[in-house]
């Protein structure tokens, strides 16, 4: 989707702000609903693409004035509400008022903890032979679909070289769409920034997108 | 007054934001899906076992062994398991090299991609806004913001983290380190130097 998030190339969010010595977490809540959100995914309630397109969602002005964790925590009561492991009213009483159902595994507990702190594998076995080599010119599409994407709007409709290939892997705008994992190539595709950016842009800048696949087309 | 009042209202925001979590996490350990220990203990590795002291190891054993180095960025994956503080590190995991003709930068301009494997948790400013949209458009502006200035020659390369590909910025070397033991060489790198906003310390800064 065209949303807020796909931030690549706008103006006007002004200086980076680096903070010496900064902290893991700012405040308790921030760590809390981090470690709520790696525990709640042995559940396999929802993937990770669709956790993303679940931010991706919220309004505009929400994105933008909400906290990084916030939007986490926004985002997780969501989803444990639209796919019952929570209710409504339990989160108006701020209590349990009735028993899990349905569980498919048991309780999150420390013996589970070294697992979600690794990333998982998202490396799938490949449907087809790959459709494009190391060196090869590709265009991306120009496309706009409503729902998750993984191709920034900076770099649709724009030629660039494959420049690695990193094997099939599950196909976020599927995934997120609950359409199933679809596995698609994955290339690195190196753009030059006038390519991208128009002739005033940086002459020694290079910059590259990880695309699938069905991103990509022959020049 | 008005700074009464402003107190007061932060006050309330932040107790609200805590409250909030702290219903959702009750309303979770009632039902039975997770224990709090659980919880405590994944804040816990995160603030105190998975950062980027892991990834300064790597780097500096890339400086150190030339054949580890290769293998680095070969298979970053493979190469860095051996450094995992807990379990392995995951897949996916890809080493790029800066060089006196390019300086690699890594961003996720669509949410927040990281190597948190080797880096643990992003810094906020790695997340915000200023950074995601400015680092593929004016990353020279955006190193100035972090008091780094390249050579207009150096060529800048940002790799924009849109799959399960992560990214680890392999910094050059300073000078002056001949003969420095990797843990010596682990001090001289920083976080941003392995995100490509910064450069690692020199011995000078260390001293």
């Amino acid at each position: 989707m065209d949303g807020v998030h796909d931030m690549g190339g706008m103006d006007g969010f002004g200086k980076v702000e680096p903070e010496p010595n900064e902290p893991v977490f700012h405040h308790r809540w921030e760590g809390r609903v981090l470690a709520m959100s790696r525990a709640i995914g042995v559940f396999r309630a929802w993937t990770i693409d669709t956790s993303r397109y679940a931010v991706e969602l919220l309004s505009p002005a929400v994105y933008l004035t909400s906290a990084y964790y916030e939007k986490w925590f926004v985002r997780n009561q969501q989803l444990l509400i639209e796919r019952g492991l929570i209710d409504v009213d339990e989160v108006a009483a701020g209590r349990a008022l009735r028993p899990a159902k349905g569980m498919k595994r048991g309780r999150f507990t420390l013996a589970d903890v070294e697992s979600v702190t690794r990333r998982g594998s998202y490396g799938r076995p490949a449907p087809a032979p790959a459709r494009y080599k190391v060196g090869d010119r590709v265009r991306t599409k120009n496309i706009h679909p409503t729902t998750h994407t993984r191709l920034p709007r900076y770099a649709r409709g724009h030629v660039g070289v494959v420049e690695r290939l990193h094997g099939a892997h599950i196909f976020p705008d599927s995934a997120a769409a609950g359409k199933g994992e679809d596995p698609q190539w994955l290339y690195t595709v190196r753009f030059e920034a006038q390519e991208l950016w128009g002739a005033d842009a940086d002459p020694k800048l290079k910059v590259s997108i990880e695309a699938f696949e069905p991103y990509l087309e022959h020049v | 007054m008005a700074e009464h009042d402003h107190d007061h209202n932060e006050g309330s925001n932040l107790s609200e934001m805590e409250l909030r979590v702290r219903a959702i996490e009750t309303i979770l350990v009632e039902k039975g899906y997770i224990e709090t220990a659980a919880l405590d203990r994944i804040v816990e590795l995160y603030e105190t076992k998975i950062g980027p002291h892991i990834g300064a190891q790597v780097i500096a054993k890339a400086w150190s062994d030339p054949g580890f180095r290769q293998s680095l960025l070969e298979d970053a994956s493979k190469a860095v398991n051996a450094f995992a503080q807990v379990g392995r590190v995951g897949e996916h995991l890809i080493a790029v090299e800066n060089t006196p003709q390019v300086h690699n930068m890594v961003v996720c301009t669509l949410c927040s991609c990281y190597p948190t494997d080797v880096l643990g948790l992003p810094p906020t400013w790695y997340k915000s806004f200023a950074y995601r949209s400015r680092v593929v458009k004016e990353p020279r502006a955006v190193l100035a913001d972090f008091g780094v200035a390249l050579p207009a020659e150096t060529e800048i390369r940002v790799w924009d983290s849109t799959a399960e590909t992560r990214y680890l910025v392999v910094p050059m070397c300073p000078a002056q380190t001949e003969g420095w033991s990797e843990t010596q060489l682990a001090v001289l790198i920083t976080r941003d130097s392995m995100i490509g906003t910064g450069l690692p310390k020199k011995p000078s800064e260390v001293a």
